[in-house]
């Protein structure tokens, strides 16, 4: 989703960051089976998403079609082709989440950072999204921040989630 | 009520990523005990045991493993599903923190027993700490020679690998986490040919859930008549629940299949801050809603069925008075259209409509004949769609139109009908 004052996804990616994505992909020439933990890794080092010149580098050196590439960093809803803030804030809406106030966690995320669901702030720092269940419905409502658990949350203590980062 | 824990024995007594430690506390005995028995013996006691899958289907794992063992071919592969995608469903991952050596041990007797020296466990994107936790987990067992060349000195090769996906409910059905693994779209195959005859790189494959691998160790220790005299006639063992949503005591419980939810619902400790409970979702987001006055009901993969509910993945979700029918209908209806992955016209389709038709009925514009249309729609979705996604999606709209009738009512959004 292309966010809110950022508009990085216009610009190509910095030739540094297309050698790292390279490094990773390198050494799966071949190995199709290996494409979605190679995007997961590149998505790291390149704004969180998979742009079309990183996708275009990790065909070329898997030695796969770029549609395929495409085609999977399409399905699946952890890769984003758009690029996204430094942490991906990713708020269950799940129904167990749901019914435990997921809604009023997800608005005061959108409150304290001044963007609605689907946008990233304009220091590029954080994108705001909504997910499906995170499997940590014992904790709900949860969130995830990148690799990072949060959960019982309750709209105070989105405050003092965001300020960790 | 005091648990029986087979499958969460070790939880949170060893610590999970020695193997030394799982040996001690009596791990790896049941594949050494498979070494000492033929592959059809292994298979035998496991079909005897009536142990079924615990990932939703409830298929026989022993029959499983037997059709793969016959299949001839020079690989065969054993694929352990750790996707639990299904809202409300948390229980692999406490047995795979907890306990990861009862799996990979599961995996081991499977490879045994139908020939096959390669797993993979398919473990959703959402669990990173437990990648890596897995990961430092295999590297131990492989090192004291509980994986790998020639085990335990036993002649019998095995290894396991992890595999993750990236985020789609769809992958935890069994050909289209294959797919996955392949670094394909996760689209689901036709069936048949079934994994069992043409899986993973088109060899025979044993896809079986993490809590069925769990229990497979302890049925070779233990023997099969130990394993069928817990449980029910029809459904022996334990099942691991999730309880979760307004219940003051969420988390993962294992109890004997047949327990009843009434006393689930009591080990839950009930609805927090006193309030009353309004509706019980049974098996996830693709099973059934029951009202608070049906949940006198014994739970195993039978008589849920029988009576209309879903035992699923284990999964329960309270939902107490302060919530709308509607409102959680339609947040399930939107997980179903985020979800489907468009290969089927039924459930691509279906699902969007369902949607369409609840908000209506949410928002207070449904018309005369929506919630006919609806149970219409829901047949054709269930016998038509591909998958067991679009089989399944229509469940609760369709259990919740039986069980809250009054709910559907043409006048009035949810909340102005007093949160019922
Ligand atoms: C949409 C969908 C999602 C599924 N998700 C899971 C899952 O997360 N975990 C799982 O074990 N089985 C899941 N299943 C069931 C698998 O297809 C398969 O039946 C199961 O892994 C077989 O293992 P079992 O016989 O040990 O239960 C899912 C099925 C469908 C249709
Ligand atoms: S039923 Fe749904 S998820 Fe399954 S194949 Fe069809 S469109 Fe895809
Ligand atoms: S429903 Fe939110 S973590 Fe499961």
């Amino acid at each position: 989703m292309q966010g809110k004052g950022c508009n990085c996804s216009a610009k190509p990616t910095e030739p540094a960051v297309l050698a790292k994505v390279a490094a990773i992909a390198a050494p799966y020439k071949g190995r199709e089976d290996m494409l979605i933990q190679v995007l997961r890794e590149a998505q790291t080092v390149a704004d969180n998403a998979v742009a079309k010149d990183v996708a275009a580098v990790i065909a070329k050196e898997m030695g796969l079609p770029l549609v395929k590439v495409y085609g999977v960093a399409t399905f699946y809803a952890m890769f984003s082709t758009e690029c996204r803030g430094k942490y991906v804030i990713r708020v269950c809406k799940s129904a167990p989440c749901k019914v435990k106030g997921a809604v009023e966690v997800l608005k005061a995320f959108e409150e304290e950072l001044g963007i609605s669901c689907g946008e990233t702030t304009d220091d590029c720092k954080f994108t705001l999204e909504t997910c499906e269940c995170l499997g940590i419905c014992d904790i709900s409502p949860a969130v995830m921040i990148n690799d990072e658990i949060y959960g019982d949350l309750t709209p105070a203590k989105v405050k003092e989630v965001i300020a960790k980062y | 009520m005091q648990e029986t824990r087979i499958v969460l024995r070790n939880v949170g007594k060893i610590n999970p990523v020695k193997a030394c430690e799982y040996a001690a506390a009596g791990g790896y005995e049941g594949l050494k005990k498979a070494f000492s028995l033929t592959q059809d013996q292994v298979i035998g006691t496991l079909k005897e045991s009536g142990l079924r899958g615990r990932g939703g289907a409830g298929f026989p794992a022993g029959l499983k493993w037997q059709f793969v063992k016959n299949t001839p071919a020079n690989q065969k592969y054993i694929v352990c599903n750790a996707d639990e995608g299904e809202p409300g469903t948390n229980k692999d991952r406490v047995i795979l923190a907890g306990d990861p050596n009862s799996v990979f041990e599961g995996m081991a007797i499977a490879g045994f027993a139908v020939g096959a020296d390669k797993g993979y466990i398919y473990l959703r994107a959402e669990y990173p700490s437990l990648l890596i936790s897995l990961n430092e987990a295999l590297a131990d067992a492989r090192a004291n020679g509980f994986l790998g060349k020639n085990i335990m000195g036993g002649g019998f090769d095995f290894d396991i690998e992890v595999r993750s996906g990236a985020g789609a409910y769809v992958c935890g059905e069994e050909t289209a986490l294959i797919e996955s693994i392949e670094g394909k779209r996760g689209e689901p195959r036709f069936k048949p040919p079934y994994p069992g005859v043409s899986g993973l790189w088109g060899a025979p494959t044993v896809v079986n859930n993490v809590e069925t691998l769990a229990n497979v160790a302890q049925i070779l220790i233990n023997g099969a008549a130990w394993f069928k005299a817990i449980g029910t006639e029809a459904c022996a063992g334990t099942k691991l629940f999730t309880l979760c949503g307004n219940i003051a005591n969420p988390g993962v419980y294992e109890f004997p299949m047949g327990v009843n939810l009434k006393d689930l619902f009591a080990v839950g400790g009930g609805c927090p801050d006193g309030k009353k409970l309004l509706a019980v979702q049974t098996g996830g987001s693709s099973g059934s809603f029951l009202r608070a006055d049906q949940i006198d009901l014994d739970m195993d993969i039978d008589n849920c069925a029988a009576k209309g509910a879903t035992l699923g993945s284990g999964a329960i979700l309270f939902i107490d008075e302060t919530n709308c029918i509607l409102d959680v209908l339609q947040d399930i209806m939107e997980f179903f259209v985020h979800e489907s992955c468009g290969k089927c016209t039924p459930c691509r389709e279906g699902n969007f409509r369902l949607l369409q038709m609840i908000t209506a009925f949410n928002e207070g514009r449904a018309k005369e004949g929506y919630a006919d249309t609806m149970l219409d729609l829901s047949s054709t979705m269930m016998s038509a769609s591909l998958c067991g996604l679009g089989q399944s999606s229509p469940t609760a709209i369709v259990t919740s139109i039986n069980n809250f009738r009054d709910v559907f009512c043409v006048k009035g959004c949810g909340r102005e009908r007093g949160n019922k």
